[in-house]
């Protein structure tokens, strides 16, 4: 096993580290707050000479994706990068990318979408795209980030998936702040990832396909069930990528994290660098004898439904925190999918959602604090005076 | 130059028969004449729009080659991809043919939509021919009005009617426009010139960089025709000067074929039912607006030429 080497890296550096070991062939980006330093830093590892990839400098986000689209079908191990409206201009082309089943990995720098414009932080952008067909693994801090996009490339290209992956990390939060990070050896991850071997490729003029065919009504239907069948499958065969992870590397990954799970009461559910921040909290909270847990879900899509109700469903009360607001009236994305995950379990906690962080204001340990004394009196009286609150927010 | 009995004997099928176009459309003849100008393998793309629709409708392909659809608006963005990829994969060596990249969109995708797509591909230089078949509307979705849409022609969302002669607004030159972007090799064309639009293709794809083709496609159900008509009008397009043909050639322009005997522009409009309300008297100053149009255009082009 590789031994790692601990270096300081922001999550963007760590981003654009991971992608030069991944070395992919074609990789087609534009710029946008916070992702930017990810595109330059890859950008001058390819002016160096350290990567074989040839690198496409589109005129839009629109464009990325669509070439990276291009590229994918030509055969070529394909990435990009994003936030926000980057994200949102790539609308239509994330579908495309899902349903043509092209194993694009792109590291998404979380960012609230516009208007009001915003450069910071929240969930809004990756969580608009939930029904994309992609899968999303969301990152605490600059090692998940580092570790996970190394897993996205081998979840992407299995056989039994093929699908694009997108690898979240909180906007400002992560991808500017400077942490340690273990990096392993290029030749590990290299080794790790394998040779990219497409099925199909544009590039087999021997074997002519057509990609993107007009699908109608008579066969439309069954190529969404297998695109569904493809996410299934995805939470059946992704522990097989953990495992090779762990074999290859010594580090354990799951779809989910939980923290002081089984003797608690009560529990927070929360994505990316805010459960760093929470487990804190769990910490000084037990200290003082209060039996408070965390879950930190890793991956969003495909939507862990068994490990999260495993992990919640003992518990008296849950608060699921959503740095991204739905706009349902009915609270925010994680909260919808975590309280609907605990439905079908014999017995399932009362569960209250917070939305918070949006636009990246602060989260502070008190505010967590109040979010596990106000899931302690849920769990006390059995009661729920209000089901979404808005944490962190001036009245 | 090609040579037509040679042509007949060697050049390969890529689009098979059977698609679902209509007869008569141009279209296909585009399609098929371009294809005629390489020898070497091609990869095709198409942009969402009737070429794309009618061939590929699933489980059946017309195309012979490695075709690709993508969306609407992103057409050049994805030849960008996949001609990198190539690059990429040949570096490598895991890929030694030599192979060409074209795609083929019409005016919407093209004129309109898919115009930033078109410019930053351009702009970086990527190494594939452009080919808009420019039938002057939204044919597919059922004639609507296009950036390439002549004066006075009537369409479902600009149509003629009781105060208005049609699509009020000159065309856009987007030969022009592309030709800013300063790349090896623009060019117009027209089937009813096949050696001339053979030619030309065999160039772009030739060429040091990106290439652009320009094409007037003839669409009898937009443009209100008899079928059987389509190449008698693309002629006529071509010697009325409303569709000059020349080409741009690293910055120098030359014109292809200077008709004779120009013939005015009513020659062409007469034949087209989407123009037939500008018979109406009311509607007289349009057709002198069209012609006085097309004569500038032409005098404008052969100052250019200079």
């Amino acid at each position: 096993m590789a031994t790692p080497k601990l270096a300081p890296f922001t999550g963007d550096e760590i981003t654009a580290y991971a992608m030069k070991q991944i070395e992919p062939d074609v990789v087609a980006a534009y710029p946008i707050t916070p992702q930017t330093e990810i595109v330059m830093n890859f950008s001058q590892y390819v002016a160096d000479g350290k990567v074989s990839t040839e690198m496409i400098p589109v005129e839009s986000e629109h464009s990325a994706m669509s070439a990276c689209v291009g590229a994918a079908c030509a055969g070529a191990r394909t990435m990009t990068a994003t936030s926000a409206n980057g994200l949102a201009l790539m609308w239509e082309i994330l579908y495309i990318a899902a349903s043509t089943r092209l194993p694009i990995v792109m590291p998404v720098v979380n960012r609230a979408l516009s208007a009001p414009i915003n450069i910071h932080c929240d969930h809004s952008d990756s969580m608009g795209t939930r029904d994309s067909g992609w899968l999303q693994i969301y990152c605490e801090n600059a090692q998940e980030v580092y570790e996970s996009i190394i897993l996205a490339v081998k979840i992407a290209e299995r056989a039994d998936i093929q699908l694009p992956v997108m690898v979240c990390q909180d906007g400002f939060i992560t991808s500017h702040a400077v942490e340690g990070v273990e990096v392993f050896e290029d030749k590990a991850v290299k080794d790790f990832i394998g040779e990219y071997k497409p099925r199909f490729s544009l590039l087999n003029v021997e074997k002519p396909v057509t990609v993107g065919p007009l699908d109608l009504q008579d066969y439309y239907f069954e190529h969404k069930r297998q695109q569904s069948e493809g996410i299934t499958n995805a939470l059946k065969v992704i522990p097989e990528v953990f495992k090779e992870f762990e074999k290859a590397f010594g580090k354990k990954h799951d779809f989910v994290d939980g923290y002081r799970l089984d003797d608690a009461e009560v529990a927070i559910c929360v994505l990316s660098s805010t459960a760093g921040t929470a487990r804190g909290v769990v910490d000084n909270l037990r200290d003082k004898g209060q039996k408070v847990g965390l879950l930190k879900p890793r991956f969003f899509r495909p939507f862990p439904r068994e490990a999260i109700a495993k992990k919640l469903s003992h518990l008296k009360a849950v608060a699921v925190l959503d740095r991204s607001e739905a706009f349902s009236g009915e609270g925010g994305p994680l909260f919808s999918e975590v309280k609907a995950a605990l439905y079908d379990e014999k017995s399932h906690p009362s569960v209250i959602n917070y939305i918070f962080g949006l636009g990246g204001r602060d989260i502070f340990e008190k505010d967590i604090e109040k979010v596990y004394t106000d899931l302690l009196e849920v769990a006390g009286t059995g009661k729920i005076k209000e089901k979404i609150h808005f944490l962190g927010v001036r009245d | 130059m090609a040579n037509l009995k040679e042509l007949s004997k060697t050049a390969e099928e890529r689009l098979s028969s059977g698609h679902r176009l209509c007869s008569g459309c141009g279209a296909s003849i585009i399609v098929r004449q371009v294809l005629m100008g390489t020898k070497d393998p091609v990869v095709v793309g198409g942009a969402t729009g009737c070429l794309e629709v009618a061939t590929t409708i699933y489980p059946y392909t017309a195309w012979e080659v490695p075709f690709i659809h993508n969306a609407f608006e992103n057409l050049a963005a994805t030849m960008s991809g996949i001609e990198t990829a190539y690059r990429a994969l040949k570096k490598k060596g895991k890929i030694d043919k030599e192979i060409k990249f074209v795609a083929f969109g019409g005016d919407g995708g093209t004129y309109d939509i898919g115009l930033q797509s078109l410019s930053g591909a351009l702009e970086r230089g990527h190494k594939f021919v452009y080919v808009c078949y420019d039938n002057g509307a939204y044919m597919n979705t059922g004639i609507q009005r296009s950036g390439a849409t002549p004066k006075g022609a009537s369409t479902t969302t600009a149509p003629a009617g009781k105060v208005s002669s049609g699509k009020v607004q000159k065309r856009k030159d987007l030969t022009a426009i592309v030709a800013a972007h300063k790349i090896p090799y623009v060019a117009t064309g027209s089937v009813s010139h096949w050696n001339d639009l053979i030619t030309k293709a065999e160039k772009a794809f030739n060429a040091d960089g990106p290439a652009f083709l320009n094409v007037i496609a003839m669409c009898h159900r937009g443009w209100r025709f008899p079928q059987e008509k389509t190449v008698e009008i693309s002629k006529l397009s071509v010697d009325t000067c409303f569709w000059p043909l020349y080409e741009i050639v690293n910055g120098k322009l030359k014109i292809n074929y200077k008709p004779k005997d120009k013939k005015p522009v009513t020659e062409w409009l007469k034949l087209q039912g989407r123009f037939s309300h500008l018979k109406k008297e009311a509607f007289a100053d349009v057709v002198t607006q069209i012609q006085q149009e097309v004569d500038e255009d032409w005098q404008d082009l052969l100052r250019r030429e200079q």
